[in-house]
């Protein structure tokens, strides 16, 4: 049963066109999660279920815990000493602290919140994680496909042995959701990507996450909730490290159930 | 103006002059001591310095050329010894340590940083030339490599600790391992600055005198090898020039000033590694 379900989302167009509601099939799930940072506790009891190949926006007040949300879903929050994590998250309804943490993060790809290109030429950031994965292939190909999925190809393709710093804030964003994308991952976590980017190249972005919505699942962190309104097909706000709604993004925006979604939604918060 | 008011200003004045005459000082006597040694280094040095080996006591002419020899032998193995394991225990700092033990090993660094050198020389004598029974180019190596060591992991913890986590981040977030990351990631960022302070430790080891004096010992010939007593320039300074013969001190002083001018090469090169590093990063 569950291999029929999954098989239907890993065919793009069949999902999208079917216009089935959405949450149907749930790619990453979050169940009873709490996180500490040694005695403070960050997460309290977060149950969310991500639906794949949708984009779901995390929305709510700097320091809410929608950040440390999203680094537990790919376990890059343990590069920090001193953390303690209760509760599951299953990709696929598997535990993923039972996956090996270095596949883990080549299925679930992350895009930081500013731009972190390493300091190699824009050929070799992208080719970096199909190098590390021991990609066996064509690795030319591999770059050029992966830098059009994230539509910078057109701007790069002459100067692709450049140095990655020598590009613009936007481009250098889009630079590294290539790199993500070069290991094909099926999910894609974005932390406040274009938190660092002017409003034609959060364009751009967004209109580069409903392409790829048809190949992964996308969580998105952002501040802003115009965006999370424009691009998501879901919505969770969060406060004080609670998950306080979590809906289509249609509910979230028009007509919440809670009263501090509402105060959040229309800037009366505090 | 009141009196009380002229007396602030003339105090400030009095201060300000002495603070500027105490930098002017302290500078001068370097370029007192740099002239004196250049001055008389050059009328000393000549093409024999270089190519000949030193002729008996009393006889002048002759040169340098097994000490020069020997002085790259035993920088050579104290390179080769030092530097990896500096290298490797300043990965180890920047990157694993835990919180105590960390903590501990940087401190026993910069303890050992500051161990006089002639102790140094000391133990090295004590746990290879008494076992040995012979002054060799390999003790007076493993001193300068016992000195090169906290140096070496001190300046890598330095230059790795200073890459951004966020570039850690993102290579850990596309499936890299940690050692992974920090060879194909972290090191490759940090190497300019980590190289500098390679290149400024061995040059920081090659004047030493004091681990060399009874490690080392010295030899009127070419080395015979590793395992053989090696005449290096610092050690040859110190015994021309606290000899009675007019023509050695002649030859200490253009010893001296070779080695000078090799340090302080080395230390430019050292610098504009570092700072077209630094051009490149923005």
């Amino acid at each position: 049963m569950n291999d029929i379900t999954m098989g239907a989302a890993n065919l793009p167009s069949a999902s999208s066109a079917a216009g089935k509601p959405v949450g149907q099939q749930g790619k990453l799930k979050a169940v009873n999660l709490n996180f500490y940072y040694g005695v403070y506790q960050a997460l309290h009891g977060i149950t969310l279920d991500v639906p794949a190949n949708r984009i779901t926006a995390l929305i709510g007040p700097s320091g809410c815990g929608k950040s440390t949300f999203l680094r537990t879903l790919n376990r890059i929050c343990e590069t920090i000493r001193n953390i303690r994590i209760e509760g599951e998250i299953l990709l696929d309804d598997e535990n993923v602290m039972n996956v090996d943490v270095t596949l883990l993060r080549r299925r679930v790809g992350m895009v930081f919140q500013k731009s972190n290109p390493f300091p190699k030429s824009i050929f070799d950031n992208v080719a970096y994680g199909l190098k590390v994965n021991g990609f066996r292939g064509r690795l030319a190909e591999a770059v050029e496909n992966s830098l059009k999925r994230a539509a910078l190809w057109e701007e790069v393709k002459d100067k692709l042995h450049k140095s990655a710093y020598a590009l613009s804030g936007g481009q250098q964003q889009r630079l590294c959701i290539a790199r993500a994308l070069a290991v094909d991952p099926e999910v894609l976590l974005l932390d406040e990507p274009c938190s660092a980017l002017d409003p034609i190249a959060t364009a751009k972005i967004e209109d580069l996450l409903f392409t790829l919505k048809d190949q992964c699942t996308i969580v998105i962190v952002t501040h802003n909730m115009q965006q999370a309104a424009r691009v998501a097909d879901r919505t969770g706000f969060f406060l004080l490290g609670k998950l306080i709604e979590y809906n289509t993004t249609e509910i979230i925006f028009k007509t919440p159930t809670r009263q501090e979604t509402e105060d959040y939604i229309t800037g009366r918060f505090g | 103006m009141t009196l009380r008011n002229r007396w602030r200003k003339t105090l400030s004045y009095v201060m300000l002059s002495l603070t500027g005459v105490c930098a002017l000082v302290a500078v001068c006597i370097l370029f007192l001591m740099l002239g004196y040694l250049v001055y008389n280094g050059w009328r000393s040095v000549d093409w024999d310095f270089f190519t000949k080996l030193p002729k008996s006591p009393g006889e002048t002419g002759g040169g340098m050329a097994n000490a020069i020899v020997g002085s790259f032998q035993i920088i050579l193995l104290a390179t080769v010894i030092g530097l990896p394991v500096g290298f490797m225990a300043g990965i180890y700092l920047s990157e694993f340590g835990g919180k105590t033990f960390a903590f501990l090993v940087r401190y026993m660094a910069d303890l050992l940083n500051g161990v006089p050198s002639i102790v140094i020389g000391i133990f090295a004598y004590a746990v290879i030339v008494i076992p040995m029974h012979v002054n060799s180019a390999l003790a007076g190596g493993f001193a300068l490599a016992v000195m090169l060591v906290p140096i070496t992991a001190r300046s890598t913890e330095q230059f790795m600790s200073s890459v951004p986590q966020t570039l850690r981040e993102g290579a850990l977030a596309l499936g890299a391992s940690k050692w992974k990351t920090i060879a194909t990631v972290v090191v490759p960022a940090a190497y300019r600055g980590i190289a500098t302070g390679m290149i400024l430790g061995v040059a920081r080891i090659a004047g030493e005198t004091a681990p060399l004096l009874f490690t080392s010992g010295n030899n009127a010939y070419m080395s015979g090898g590793f395992t053989q007593p090696t005449a290096s320039l610092p050690v040859m300074i110190f015994l021309r020039a606290t000899a009675p013969y007019e023509d050695w001190h002649r030859q200490a002083w253009a010893a001296g000033m070779v080695l000078l001018l090799l340090v302080l090469l080395v230390n430019i090169a050292a610098r504009l590694i570092l700072s077209r590093g630094i051009a490149v990063q923005k």
